[in-house]
């Protein structure tokens, strides 16, 4: 049985797999409409996150599966003191597979450790995203048809974006990429990525004015600066609004450049760029659903169920 | 000069950084055994000035070289045996340990459930880094013990 909490928990091999499979259900919706029929995804959300639960359970219901779950932890036993570790041992006496969202780190980890069925990380506090990350490289793949030689430019919350952080992560495994870094001093990349990229001798450079390097770049991936990420509210309000991309900047960009952008966003991306072509962040929402569809089922298949109930 | 003598089934654990055998001792749960412990701070050292020493009378196989290795590898380990030494062990980093330090990330799940051990594997064996198992949270080998 697999389950899902980084994404380098899968090879490269194995993630071509993945989005190729992406890419089937993509063409031929109706042949997956009854794949998971009978099967129970359990969407277990220990904070607010109505955009990847909803995903989620797209992709359930699009697959002929059905959900049960809850959406904070206050509808949860957690609220009443249960431990991450009885409520999955629950949970996998109700469900097949499970996504958990938790706001503290490594709680889904903790959960596939105690789990009878498959566990899908779907966000742990700051730490790990990793179907954001799988629904990016499927974007990247699809919409670029290659996920090797280019130059990505990352911009906005580089210091506490996870979204970020397992891109680079992810995207090291591939040939010939190169990484522009566009953040403001407080929220540079850590240290640590910049030395791992070092020790793998990958290009990257660190700047602030997001225009000169714009012409650049095959690939801009926006981010968002997150408010429950500071403690410090005045830190916030001073970085908040740093970088917004609008249409004179994209006029510096290549034509087949792509804007990405996990979602939401705030002010970092002007409306007014939404009607660009180069514009894919409402695609990759799309490619969202196609990944955990895909996830879905690959979990399930090497799922080895007891056919006791516990 | 003080005298200490032989023991003659155990271990003597020599070039300790002086001062640290008490924690070595708490960490290693010496208290916990029967057997008889000697505790040598400060002795004169050619290689480091100044040394501790410990030696514990008791059977070879109740000591958690892992834990040992983690505190200090730099620490001999010579096993005894009929009064002789018949090994020095080499100590080497542990891939993995086991409620030996504990995850300061207030954001870690390790925080909040109930029983879960703190879990530290080696992610930079030249760097000397541990990362929390859960939280990825690094932990320098140079800083302190819990």
């Amino acid at each position: 049985m697999r389950h899902l909490m980084s994404p380098l928990d899968f090879t490269p091999q194995e993630l071509d797999r993945l989005f190729d499979l992406a890419n089937d259900i993509e063409r031929n919706p109706a042949e997956y409409a009854h794949a998971c029929e009978g099967k129970i995804l359990a969407t277990c959300f220990y904070e607010p996150s109505t955009r990847t639960r909803l995903s989620f359970e797209s992709a359930m219901t699009r697959l002929g599966g059905s959900v049960i779950g809850f959406a904070d932890a206050a509808s949860s036993s957690a609220s009443k003191g249960e431990s991450v570790s009885d409520t999955i041992r629950i949970i996998s006496c109700y469900a097949d597979i499970c996504a958990m969202r938790h706001p503290k780190e490594g709680a889904p980890m903790v959960a596939a450790e105690k789990s009878d069925i498959p566990v899908i990380n779907a966000g742990d506090g700051g730490h790990q995203h990793p179907t954001q990350t799988l629904t990016d490289l499927l974007t990247i793949r699809s919409l670029k048809g290659r996920l090797e030689n280019f130059t990505i430019g990352l911009c906005g919350d580089l210091k506490f974006g996870r979204t970020v952080h397992s891109l680079i992560k992810a995207l090291v495994r591939y040939d010939n990429i190169r990484f522009i870094f566009i953040s403001p001093e407080e929220l540079r990349v850590p240290d640590y990525i910049t030395e791992m990229l070092k020790e793998k001798g990958i290009a990257f450079e660190e700047v602030i004015r997001l225009e000169n390097v714009m012409p650049n770049l095959d690939l801009l991936y926006m981010t968002r600066v997150q408010k429950e990420r500071f403690f410090n509210e005045e830190d916030y309000v001073r970085l908040k609004d740093f970088y917004i991309l609008n249409t004179d900047k994209m006029t510096l960009a290549k034509e087949d450049m792509l804007i990405l952008h996990p979602l939401p966003r705030v002010n970092e991306i002007s409306v007014e760029v939404d009607s660009d072509p180069r514009a894919v962040y409402f695609k990759q929402a799309k490619y969202g659903v196609y990944v955990r569809m895909a996830l879905i089922l690959t979990l399930l298949k090497t799922a080895e169920r007891k056919d006791a109930l516990c | 000069m003080l005298n200490v003598g032989k023991i003659e089934e155990g271990f003597v654990l020599d070039h300790i950084k002086a001062g640290r055998s008490l924690d070595i001792y708490d960490h290693l749960q010496l208290d916990k055994l029967d057997c008889t412990v000697a505790i040598i701070k400060n002795a004169r050292s050619a290689k480091m000035e100044k040394k501790d020493i410990l030696k514990v009378e008791c059977d070879i196989n109740m000591l958690d070289l892992d834990i040992l290795a983690f505190i200090d590898h730099n620490i001999t380990v010579n096993v005894i045996k009929n009064g002789k030494i018949v090994e020095k062990k080499e100590l080497a980093l542990p891939a993995r340990i086991k409620n030996v330090i504990h995850c300061h990330n207030p954001r870690c799940i390790t925080s909040i459930e109930q029983e879960l051990p703190h879990i530290f594997y080696l992610a930079d064996p030249r760097k000397e880094i541990y990362r929390c198992k859960y939280c990825e949270e690094k932990y320098m080998h140079s800083a302190r013990l819990m």
